[in-house]
């Protein structure tokens, strides 16, 4: 399936090879209206400091807090290790530190996707398990994650599982809730057709249940991303001691605001390019279906 | 009688929803499917035709009586019995050549042989070369032909149609009666289709089955031996016309009339 989906999307290049330079004119337009949204920004902090109205001590415009990087750059550590001293590890310590707080993120929405859609389908296709767990997952769903978070200490200590717990919960009981709302939708004659042609449960649930009903899962999993990127740093701030998070914790605790504006921009630009990764793979997984969830 | 001959003795349908009252949507329904035979069924809406195509099927489980396929009781679905919906229920995640072959690689046959087969079924329903295009980029008419296609790599021996062509403009659904009568005549199955247009029951059926009002059952079954294609000038479709709409019109009557009472 990927495959053809795959060679339809070159096929598709190619026979817009003529309209090319207008599709790259349209993506420059685009990338101009970014740098001029931002600059504008970046360009009224730096006036109201130029006029005195910024103490640059609590809001350095963009100059200051981007000058001195080494300086910055110095409370990234590589190792990952709690209270890390940070042996000026530089570049890679910050690209380090960007690894381990996407990777809790990822390990986190990964066990919460594919859990959560496990509990659904649980619920929906055996009675005794939604007369059982239905009542208390109502129950625990709207329970803020950051509300957890005493618990995930309480349970696996100080580490990297508490930081994954909380974004695992931050997704689990939306797609669980979502899983078993979707199942009720999948059309009665998609089902009579695998039945027909003699599929087996097993074959029914892969490959016409779950494909039936990705695409309402995915727009589920897009909507809790940022909430799951929100908790990942509070879990890294208090129960991890390293990552974005602990940075931030860091900067507040020794007044450093350059540090402070310089970590909100790094974690800013991460979330942007985790929505952007995530349409990516949404465009390519679920090729039948518009960007904006409606069918093309 | 042949040994193919699908058999259906005493047929009866009554739902029983949790706390409301059952209602018996068809009653005591006899006919005997020939091999090859294109049989339609017509009736007002809710006589229970739709509801007898799925215990057909084997989808929905019958309340009494008995259908048996050349002797053995049907007990469940089976490729050997196709159903085509009156909307084509393809798969929006598959391209039309992978939905023609869904049941195909279902029952185990490799990706290559898959792609064959549904080149040739594509072509045999005139859509040879829409085969990467996406169900969403056919036409309605296109649609119902690709899941005739679909049906068809099963080879079954009886391929259902619930009003298969409702959904589509006049002009389409002429062209779509055409194609069916060719198809069925290239494959030899027979074929049980629904429909409460008179028109499409002249111009298709060796038998059309009347339906009562509900609870449905057999009123009358009228063959018709005239060549096809079926002129709508032929004076005998016009007697033919007659001959339904009277028969019909009785039932919508009694059903309006049991409404009211009600």
């Amino acid at each position: 399936m990927l495959v053809t989906a795959r060679a339809r999307m070159m096929r598709g290049t190619r026979r817009l090879g003529v309209a090319l330079p207008i599709e790259n004119l349209a993506k420059y337009t685009q990338f101009g209206w970014a740098v001029a949204s931002i600059g504008l920004f970046a360009g009224l902090w730096e006036l109201a400091w130029a006029l005195g109205y910024a103490n640059p001590l609590l809001l350095p415009p963009p100059h200051i807090f981007l000058s001195n990087m080494s300086r910055t750059l110095s409370y990234f550590d590589n190792s990952d290790a709690i209270g890390g001293t940070a042996a000026s590890s530089g570049l890679v310590g910050l690209l380090m530190t960007c690894v381990f707080t996407t990777l809790r993120v990822v390990t986190g929405l990964a066990l919460g996707f594919v859990l959560g859609v496990a509990a659904g389908a649980l619920i929906h296709y055996v009675t005794l398990a939604r007369n059982l767990l239905t009542p208390l997952i109502l129950l625990l769903a709207p329970i803020s994650p950051v509300a957890w978070l005493p618990v995930s200490i309480f349970l696996f200590g100080i580490g990297n599982v508490p930081a994954i717990f909380l974004v695992f919960i931050t997704l689990f009981f939306a797609i669980t809730l979502s899983t078993v709302a979707q199942l009720e939708t999948v059309p009665r004659s998609y089902l009579n057709v695998a039945r027909i042609m003699g599929a087996s449960e097993r074959q029914t649930f892969l490959r016409v249940v779950l494909p039936s009903i990705l695409p309402s899962l995915f727009v589920t999993l897009r909507l809790n991303l940022f909430a799951a990127w929100m908790v990942v740093l509070i879990a890294e701030a208090v129960g991890v001691g390293s990552g974005l998070g602990q940075i931030t914790s860091v900067a507040r605790s020794t007044f450093n605001a350059q540090l402070t504006f310089f970590t909100m921009g790094i974690i800013g630009l991460l979330g942007f390019f985790f929505d952007w990764s995530l349409r990516q793979i949404q465009a390519r997984l679920l090729w039948w279906v518009a960007p904006n969830g409606g069918r093309r | 009688m042949s040994a193919e001959t699908v058999t259906l003795q005493h047929v009866g349908k009554t739902w029983c929803p949790v706390g409301r009252p059952s209602v018996e949507a068809l009653r005591d329904f006899s006919i005997d499917i020939e091999p090859g035979e294109f049989i339609v069924l017509l009736g007002p809406s809710g006589c229970g035709k739709s509801t007898l195509l799925y215990m057909l099927a084997g989808l929905e489980d019958i309340s009494t009586g008995t259908i048996r396929e050349g002797g053995r009781e049907i007990t469940g679905p089976s490729p050997d019995r196709g159903l085509i919906f009156q909307e084509a229920a393809l798969f929006p995640w598959l391209t039309i050549a992978q939905n023609v072959s869904f049941g195909l690689s279902i029952q185990g046959l490799g990706s290559k042989e898959c792609e064959q087969r549904a080149r040739e079924l594509l072509r045999s329903v005139g859509l040879g070369g829409l085969m990467d295009k996406k169900p969403d980029e056919l036409s309605g008419g296109m649609r119902q032909r690709a899941a005739c296609a679909r049906a068809l790599a099963m080879r079954p021996k009886l391929l259902m149609m619930d009003e298969p062509f409702a959904a589509l403009d006049v002009q389409t659904r002429a062209k779509m009666q055409d194609f069916l009568l060719q198809l069925w005549q290239d494959s030899g199955a027979s074929i049980v289709l629904v429909t409460h247009s008179i028109d499409e029951a002249i111009a298709l059926a060796d038998r059309v089955v009347v339906f009562t009002a509900r609870p449905g059952t057999v009123k009358t079954i009228v063959p018709i031996d005239i060549p096809r294609p079926r002129a709508s000038r032929d004076p005998r479709v016009h007697e033919l016309r007659d001959q339904f709409t009277e028969l019909l019109a009785d039932e919508v009557d009694r059903a309006f009339a049991e409404q009211e009472a009600l």
